[in-house]
C-alpha cells in the first residue's frame, strides 16, 4: 500500500509541475504595469539579462537562456540553468520555442532582431548595466517586464543594502585593470566601478580613459600602479591573453596580482562578490 | 698520360639504356671530338663521365672527392645560364670555386689569364647576361680556363654561335690541346669537327659506333649507320667540307 | 665593405630609436640610461621588458627574413623567391598555431618555435619539391600561392576551431605579424635557433655563386646539390619558424632588400646574404618605427607596411619577368 500512496504522490507531483508549465505561473496572473498580461513564455538571450530573469522569474516561466550562461568560466549561475533550454542567439531555435517575450541585449544582431521583430515576436532590447546604478534600474526593468514587480524590488533592495555597506571603503591605492590585447577599462565601466568601489584609483583614468580601450602596456608600466587586475584566461589559448603574462607586467606589482572573474562580467548582484574579492 | 678513362659506361633512364657499355680515354694532348645524331647520348656521356648522374661501369674522374675532381675536370654544360646580372670579370671568377686554397694573386692570375686569352679585356666590367650570344660564351669559356684543369669537357660548345665565333672557339680548344690539355667536346657540325678535332667518336643509341682519327670514323658506312644519311665532299683548300647530300 | 659598414651603420641607428620610441614619452638619453645602468621606479622595466625585445626583435627577425629571401632566391635562380610569397612563413605560423592550440607550447618551451620550425621546413620542402631549381617563375608563384593558402586556411580553421573567443581574431597577427608587446623570453625562444639558421645559410655563399650557372656546372665546380638543398631547407626553416612563431608572417622584407642591394654587391649571391641580412633588419627595424608614427595607440600590423611598400616591387618584378627582360 505504501508504494501506491507514493506513486500516486509522484504522479500528483508530477502533475503539478505540468500544470506548473503549462499554466500561467504567477500565482494572480496580474498584468504588468504597461496593462499588458505577463508574459508566460520568456527567452531570454543575453548572458547579463539571463542572470537576473533568472533570479525574478517565476516557476516555468523563464523558458530559455543563452548557451554562455551555463559556462563556468562566464557566469555565477552556471549550476541553475539545468532547468532551461540553452539558446545560441538564433532566430530559428527561438522562435521554434513560440516565445511571447524575448529579452535580448544591445549587441543582438540587426539581422537576427528584426527576423524576429518580422516573425511576430516580442523583443526587448535592454542595454548592459555599466555602473553599479544601472544595476539595480536594471532589475526593476526586468521584473516590470516579467511581471514580477515585487520580486524585483526584492532583489534591488537586498543588493542596494549590501552595497552601501560597502561604500566609504578605505583608499587602497592605484590599480590597472588590463585585459587580452591591451584593453583597459576606466570610470564610466562595471570593472572600472567595481575598481572604486573596492577603494582603487583607477589609472586609466589618469591617461583619460573611461572606456574600454587600448592602453599600451609602456603607459601601464610607467604610470606604476600598485595593484594589477587582469582579465580571466578564457578556456584554449591565444595570443592576445599572452600579454597578461609579459614580465613587464608582472614586474609592476608582482605581490599584488589579481584576476577578474565571472563575478565582473555582468552588472548583477553579484558584482559585490567582485569588489569583496579585492578587499 | 691519361686524363679520362671510362670503361664500360652504361646509364639508364626510366628503364631505358640510354648509354650501352662505353669505353674511352682521353689522354693529354688530345682533342677528342664527340659525334652523333640527336638522342646519340652525347651530353648523357659527358654527365656520367664526370660523376654528376648515376651510371654503371667505372669513371675515372668518379674516383675523385668533388673538390678534387673540380681540379681535374672542368665542364661547360649545354645550357648557358647566367642567372644574376654579374660582370664578365665575376663571371670568370666562378671558375675559382674550386680553389678555395688559392691566394688572391693567384686568382687574379687566373682570372686575367682567361680574359687575355678570349679576347674579353673590353668586356670585363660589362654585365654578362646582357652581352650578345658570342659574348656570352666566349665569357663562359673563358670562366671554364680560369678553373685551370688538365681536362676540358664542354658540350656543344659552338651550338648558336655565328660562324666566326665557332672557328675561333675551336681553334682556342685545339691550341688547349696541344698545349698539353686534354679536350672533349660534342659537335654537330661534322666538317668543323674534321677539321679540329685529332680523333673522333661516333656514338649511336648510346654506344661507340666509331673511334679513331676524323678520316676512319666519318666513312661512308659509318655516317649511314649513324646518321642515316649520304654525305658529298668537297674537297677545299682548308679541308674536306663533309656536306650532309640526301636521308637515306 | 662599404656597403656592409654603411648599412651595419644604419642598422644601429634605427636600433636607437627604435628604443627611443615608445607611448610613454621618455626623452631617449634618460631613456638609454635607464636600459644600461637600471635605476629605480618603472623606466627600467620600460626600457628592458618591452622596448628592447622589440627592438631585437626587429633586427633579429628583419635579418633573417633578409637572409632567407636572398639565400632562397640565389637557390631559385628566381628574384621572385620570398619566404612569405611561396607559403613557407604561412607553414610556419601554421606550425605556431597548431603549437598554441595544442598546448604544446606550454607543454615545453621550445615547442612553439619547434613547430612552427617543422612548419617552415614542410613549406619549404613542397616548394623545392614542386619548383625545385629547374621550375620557372610562373611554377613559382603557383606553388608558392598554393601553399600560401593552404597554410591561410589551416591557420583559420585550427583558430576558428579554438575554444578561446580571442584566438579567432588573431588570423590577422598570423598573417600579417607585429612585434607589439613581444618579451624578452620571445628572444630567448627564436635567438639560438635563428642563428644556428643563419650560419647555415650563410654558410651556403660560394655553392650559390656557383648556382649561377646552372645546376650541372655548379655541381662540376664541386657543389654538392644534395648537401645544398639539406643545408638550405635547414637554414631557411630555422630562420623563418621561429621568426614567425614571435612575431606571425611578414612579408616582402626578403624580396625589397634583396632586389634593392644586388646591383651594390655585382650582383654575387655570395656578397648578398650578409648584405640582405643587414638591410633585413634595416627595414624591419624602419616598418616598426613607422607603425608606432603612424598609429601609436593601435597595434597596426607589420606586414601592412611591407606589403604597401614590396608588393608594387613584386608585380614589377611579375612585369620584367613576363616581358622577358632580365633582371
Amino acid at each position: 500500500m505504501r508504494g501506491c500512496v507514493r506513486i500516486s504522490d509522484a504522479i500528483r507531483g508530477a502533475a503539478a509541475v505540468l500544470v506548473a508549465a503549462a499554466m500561467p505561473a504567477f500565482a494572480d496572473g496580474s498584468p504588468t504595469p504597461s496593462g499588458e498580461p505577463a508574459p508566460r513564455r520568456v527567452v531570454s538571450m543575453n548572458l547579463c539579462l539571463d542572470q537576473i530573469a533568472m533570479r525574478l522569474a517565476a516557476p516555468g516561466q523563464l523558458l530559455s537562456v543563452s548557451a554562455l550562461t551555463a559556462d563556468p568560466d562566464m557566469s555565477p549561475l552556471a549550476d541553475r540553468t539545468a532547468p532551461y533550454r540553452l539558446n545560441h542567439g538564433r532566430a530559428e531555435e527561438i522562435y521554434l520555442m513560440r516565445p511571447d517575450l524575448v529579452i535580448a541585449g544591445s549587441w543582438i544582431s540587426p539581422a537576427t532582431l528584426s527576423m524576429m521583430r518580422n516573425l511576430g515576436i516580442r523583443v526587448e532590447v535592454l542595454p548592459p548595466a555599466d555602473s553599479l546604478e544601472a544595476i539595480g534600474e536594471q532589475i526593476d526593468r526586468i521584473g516590470d517586464m516579467l511581471g514580477r514587480e515585487d520580486q524585483a524590488q526584492w532583489l534591488r533592495r537586498d543588493f542596494e543594502s549590501r552595497l552601501a555597506a560597502l561604500r566609504q571603503p578605505p583608499e587602497r591605492g592605484e590599480a590597472a585593470i588590463y585585459y587580452a590585447n591591451g584593453y583597459t577599462s576606466g570610470g564610466k565601466t562595471l570593472a572600472g566601478a567595481i575598481l572604486r568601489a573596492a577603494g582603487y584609483d583607477n589609472i586609466a583614468t589618469e591617461y583619460g580613459i573611461d572606456d574600454t580601450r587600448v592602453l599600451p602596456l609602456e603607459k601601464l608600466v610607467m604610470a606604476d600602479p600598485d595593484r594589477v587586475v587582469s582579465g580571466s584566461h578564457m578556456p584554449g589559448r591565444s595570443q592576445g591573453e599572452a600579454i597578461m603574462a609579459h614580465p613587464a607586467l608582472i614586474a609592476v606589482a608582482p605581490d599584488a596580482r589579481a584576476e577578474t572573474d565571472r563575478d565582473w562580467v555582468c552588472g548583477t548582484p553579484d558584482v559585490l562578490d567582485a569588489i569583496a574579492g579585492l578587499e | 698520360m691519361s686524363l679520362l678513362s671510362l670503361s664500360r659506361l652504361s646509364v639508364t633512364r626510366r628503364r631505358r639504356p640510354v648509354l650501352r657499355d662505353v669505353s674511352l680515354d682521353v689522354a693529354a694532348g688530345e682533342f677528342v671530338g664527340l659525334i652523333g645524331p640527336n638522342g646519340a647520348g652525347k651530353s648523357t656521356l659527358m654527365e656520367a663521365a664526370l660523376g654528376l648522374i648515376p651510371c654503371e661501369g667505372r669513371s675515372s674522374l668518379a674516383d675523385l672527392s668533388a673538390a678534387e675532381r673540380a681540379r681535374h675536370a672542368a665542364y661547360l654544360p649545354q645550357s648557358r645560364e647566367i642567372a644574376w646580372p654579374v660582370s664578365v670579370e665575376v663571371l670568370i671568377a666562378l671558375g675559382r670555386i674550386p680553389w678555395p686554397g688559392a691566394s688572391n694573386a693567384q686568382d687574379r692570375a687566373a682570372v686575367d689569364a682567361a680574359i687575355s686569352r678570349m679576347g674579353l679585356e673590353p668586356f670585363r666590367h660589362r654585365t654578362a647576361n646582357r652581352l650578345s650570344g658570342g659574348e656570352q660564351a666566349r665569357g663562359l669559356i673563358a670562366r671554364v680556363l680560369a678553373q685551370e684543369t688538365p681536362l676540358l669537357i664542354a658540350d656543344e660548345p659552338i651550338a648558336g654561335l655565328d660562324p666566326a665565333h665557332q672557328l675561333s672557339c675551336l681553334s682556342l680548344l685545339r691550341d688547349l690541346a696541344t698545349e698539353g690539355r686534354g679536350v672533349l667536346v660534342s659537335v654537330h657540325d661534322l666538317g668543323m669537327a674534321a677539321r679540329f678535332c685529332s680523333r673522333l667518336v661516333l656514338l649511336s643509341g648510346g654506344a661507340v659506333l666509331a673511334d679513331g682519327t676524323p678520316d676512319e670514323v666519318l666513312s661512308d658506312d659509318n655516317l649511314a649507320r649513324g646518321f642515316g644519311i649520304r654525305v658529298q665532299r668537297i674537297e677545299t683548300p682548308e679541308g674536306t667540307a663533309i656536306v650532309p647530300a640526301a636521308p637515306l | 665593405m662599404r656597403l656592409i659598414a654603411a648599412l651595419s651603420l644604419l642598422v644601429a641607428l634605427l636600433f636607437l630609436v627604435s628604443l627611443s620610441l615608445g607611448p610613454a614619452e621618455v626623452g631617449s638619453l634618460r631613456g638609454l640610461q635607464a636600459l644600461l645602468f637600471g635605476g629605480d621606479g618603472p623606466l627600467p622595466i620600460v626600457m628592458r621588458e618591452i622596448r628592447l625585445p622589440r627592438a631585437i626583435l626587429g633586427l633579429l627577425i628583419g635579418g633573417g627574413l633578409g637572409l632567407a629571401g636572398a639565400a632562397l632566391q640565389g637557390y631559385l635562380r628566381n628574384p621572385l623567391a620570398e619566404p612569405q610569397l611561396i607559403g613557407v612563413s604561412g607553414m610556419g605560423a601554421l606550425g605556431a598555431v597548431i603549437a598554441i592550440q595544442t598546448g604544446l607550447s606550454t607543454a615545453f618551451a621550445l615547442g612553439l618555435p619547434l613547430a612552427a620550425l617543422a612548419g617552415a621546413a614542410l613549406g619549404v620542402a613542397a616548394l623545392m619539391a614542386l619548383a625545385g631549381p629547374r621550375g620557372g617563375s610562373v611554377t613559382l608563384i603557383l606553388a608558392g600561392v598554393a601553399i600560401a593558402s593552404l597554410a591561410g586556411a589551416g591557420i583559420a580553421l585550427v583558430l576558428n576551431l579554438s575554444p578561446n573567443p580571442y584566438a579567432a581574431a588573431e588570423i590577422m597577427f598570423w598573417l600579417m605579424g607585429s612585434l607589439a608587446d613581444r618579451s624578452m623570453s620571445h628572444v630567448w625562444l627564436a635567438l639560438p635557433l635563428m642563428v644556428l639558421g643563419s650560419a647555415l645559410v650563410l654558410a651556403t655563399g660560394r655553392a650559390l655563386d656557383a648556382l649561377t650557372l646552372g645546376e650541372q656546372a655548379a655541381a662540376a665546380l664541386g657543389v654538392s646539390p644534395a648537401r645544398l638543398r639539406w643545408q638550405l631547407v635547414a637554414g631557411v626553416a630555422l630562420i623563418v619558424g621561429p621568426a614567425t612563431a614571435v612575431a606571425g608572417a611578414i612579408g616582402f622584407v626578403g624580396l625589397v632588400v634583396p632586389h634593392i642591394l644586388r646591383p651594390w654587391v655585382g650582383a654575387r649571391p655570395s656578397r648578398l646574404l650578409p648584405a640582405s641580412a643587414l638591410g633585413g633588419a634595416a627595414m624591419l627595424l624602419a616598418a616598426d618605427i613607422a607603425v608606432r608614427l603612424i598609429v601609436p595607440e593601435r597595434d597596426l600590423k607589420l606586414g601592412v607596411l611591407t606589403a604597401i611598400v614590396g608588393a608594387p616591387l613584386f608585380l614589377h618584378l611579375i612585369w620584367k619577368t613576363r616581358a622577358g627582360g632580365r633582371l
